[in-house]
């Protein structure tokens, strides 16, 4: 995982609430037995005109217009800004796979679905919840200003606007400090191993049942 | 202290924290690993690189579900893409020597009807499969959940993963289900009342009188759609329907050891007075057979309701949410759910397929057959052991003469990831638990309801009211 430092993006909007896992990537790219490429099946249905499946050269596709991430003002965009409840539904990590294959980095959202919150950690995309009147001030803002960049700093904790505003948003430790280092979370709980041989040990006594 | 269930099971697990405050990070103990086709590979793979092994083989059981054809299979998968997944899925598992059901195992199925029907999930188990509806298996009182790829390999790699205690939720409902009303009823009642996020950052647990007299069919359909009330886990408390049902199945524990489990086991409960962070309770009385409408399983109401109306809603984002889920779906506000007109049938899922939904279903269509509107009525069995289990029952004969088809075993057009899918445009009444957008297809409309529900809706070519029928 690449550490994450401290970068100034450009933010695009996507204003609709409950962003599900299949709208991100639908099912058909699932079958993909890699873990990159999916950027250009990111929002497939709602980005492209036609239909598609794994394979398709989307240069050759049809653009959805319409489809706020294909305005030419948001082309380049790092941050995602979104509405509550955004990842809700499956567990695939195809997910954040396919937001950070695309290019994003950060999403700012009121509300994330466990999962895929928990996903984006472990692949170094980080999720920022602010409060829903402050994302309501910043989709505003976006709306309103053609190339509104903001600064992400996870060491500070908070999303600066260009006029030097700032919106602490809330990390856990001991993600923040993966994040900040790119650690490798299986190498760290390696570091327990004896750890975890004595618990299993003890459970294997108490509960011989599990290990038969 | 007092105690629920799920912290029961939480300090069960804990192999490490990382600071003395109790919500700090947790190193969590895992007792079984459900491994599936679509989210496996990339874990499997990363682990090669790395030069690492599974951590404990006996605790994997895997099975391919979601591109597994549902017609013959004696010719095998026909999309190379979704063979290749399946064909990595067998590679892996014969490599690394992990137990698997292949396509061709009359054990073969769903990975949550499996794990169950097998007595690989056991109750005060840590329960985990890259898969969100792992939720299921929280019915035998176990904390069992969906995780990502990432996870997938950092449970092979060390049996742990890291992370931080939930909040804990009871949801209680009391009292006596109406005739024709279901589990997968209470449970779309749940997220229309609490909403799709409405349990995110908490751990449920099922309880009340009504949960208790649910049989275990019943209980895994709930504990199924808490990840689609937005919480990672669904729990219900062990009792003697649950001993009842592990007992004697393959890979359950027998003689001394079943002996040694038991007192365990029924210690898997909430102590009286344990505190929960939030309580909601619902009137089993009052539920009534449930339709979706929308794009969210949240956008529900009742057999006897209609669409309702944007217009009154006064939250701008809520009422560009339903406008544009009124588009989707091709439907007017203030329609009557019963004026609701289908073309396709499915029942099937992890949420519906086993062999109670089946015969529910069944109940309802004996002897009739299916409207003339209606292009396509499939039935899915849950597993290959359902399937058998329905066909000495005489059901596949049932839904056969009814016109409905009778398929293999597999995730099928829950999530449409082999074959079986609707085209745009097409409206389905499914006894699956997503009804988003181009979920079953792209450009397909999905209503979710009972299987009683669905096979209703077959007969009658539109939304029906199972209470008014006699079975």
């Amino acid at each position: 995982m690449n550490k994450f430092d401290t970068f100034t993006g450009l933010v695009a909007p996507l204003d609709r609430a409950n962003v599900d896992t299949d709208a991100i990537i639908p099912k058909q790219f699932l079958k993909s037995i890699k873990r990159s490429g999916f950027g250009q099946n990111l929002f497939d249905e709602w980005r492209y005109l036609d239909h598609g499946e794994p394979g398709m050269d989307s240069a050759q596709r049809q653009i959805n217009p319409d489809f706020v991430l294909n305005q030419s003002r948001y082309q380049g965009a790092e941050i995602l800004l979104a509405r509550a409840n955004f990842g809700c539904g499956s567990s695939r990590e195809h997910a954040p796979w396919s937001l950070q294959d695309y290019g994003f980095r950060v999403i700012i959202a009121p509300s994330f679905a466990d999962i895929f919150f928990n996903n984006c950690f472990k692949i170094g995309l980080l999720p920022i919840v602010l409060d829903s009147s402050i994302v309501d001030r910043l989709f505003e803002a976006v709306k309103q200003a053609e190339g509104y960049r903001l600064t992400v700093d996870l060491q500070k904790q908070a999303v600066v606007t260009a006029d030097d505003q700032e919106y602490v948003f809330e990390v856990d430790i001991f993600r923040k400090h993966c994040l900040l280092n790119g650690l490798d979370e299986i190498g760290l709980t390696l570091q327990h191993a004896e750890k975890i041989k004595q618990f299993e040990q003890k459970r294997r006594i108490e509960q011989p049942w599990l290990f038969a | 202290m007092k105690q629920t269930l799920y912290d029961k099971l939480w300090h069960q697990h804990v192999v490490h924290q990382e600071s003395a405050d109790p919500n700090s990070m947790a190193l969590i103990y895992i007792d079984r690993h459900l491994v599936h086709e679509v989210t496996s590979p990339q874990a499997f793979e990363s682990l090669k690189l790395a030069g690492r092994r599974p951590w404990r083989l006996n605790s994997i059981l895997a099975v391919a579900d979601h591109n597994v054809p549902t017609t013959d299979r004696s010719k095998g998968i026909h999309d190379p893409i979704s063979r290749l997944q399946v064909d990595t899925l067998d590679q892996n598992c014969d490599e690394l020597g992990i137990t698997e059901f292949k396509m061709q195992d009359v054990r073969q199925g769903i990975v949550h009807v499996i794990g169950p029907e097998q007595g690989a999930t056991l109750p005060g188990m840590t329960v985990v499969c890259g898969d969100s509806h792992t939720s299921t298996h929280g019915a035998f009182g176990c904390l069992a959940f969906g995780i990502g790829t990432s996870e997938v390999e950092h449970v092979l790699a060390t049996q742990c993963l890291l992370m931080k205690k939930s909040k804990t939720m009871r949801i209680s409902v009391d009292g006596q289900l109406g005739f024709g009303v279901t589990a997968k009823d209470i449970a779309l009642a749940i997220i229309g009342k609490i909403g799709t996020a409405g349990g995110t950052g908490y751990a449920i647990e099922f309880a009340g009188s009504a949960i208790r007299a649910l049989s275990m069919e019943g209980r895994m359909t709930l504990c199924n759609m808490a990840i689609e009330a937005g919480a990672r886990a669904g729990m219900v408390a062990v009792d003697d329907i649950t001993i009842e049902y592990i007992k004697g199945r393959p890979f359950a524990p027998r003689d001394d050891l079943w002996d040694k489990a038991l007192p365990y086991w029924r210690s898997l409960h909430s102590d009286e007075d344990a505190l929960f962070d939030r309580t909601v309770t619902l009137e089993a009385a009052i539920i009534a057979p449930q339709v979706t409408w929308g794009t969210s399983p949240e956008m529900v109401t009742t057999i006897d309701g209609n669409i309702p109306d944007p217009a009154l809603v006064a939250d701008e984002v809520k009422r560009h949410d339903m406008q544009q889920a009124l588009t989707y779906m091709g439907l007017q506000a203030n329609t009557p759910i019963q004026q609701i007109y289908l073309d396709k049938i499915f029942i099937g899922s992890c949420t519906n397929s086993r062999i109670e939904d089946l015969r529910a279903a069944a109940g309802i269509i004996k002897g009739k057959h299916i409207a003339t509107n209606i292009k396509q009525a499939l039935v899915v069995p849950g597993s290959g052991l359902v399937k058998q289990q329905a066909e000495q029952e005489g059901l596949d004969r049932i839904f056969r003469e009814a016109g409905f088809e009778w398929r293999e075993p597999g995730c099928s057009m829950c999530l449409a990831m082999n074959d079986d899918r609707l085209t745009a445009g097409e409206r389905c009444a499914s006894t699956s638990n997503r009804n988003f957008e181009g979920r079953q297809g792209p450009g397909g409309r999905t209503h979710l309801v009972s299987p009683a529900m669905a096979a209703a809706a077959a007969i009658a070519g539109h939304f029906v009211d199972v209470r008014g029928l006699n079975g």
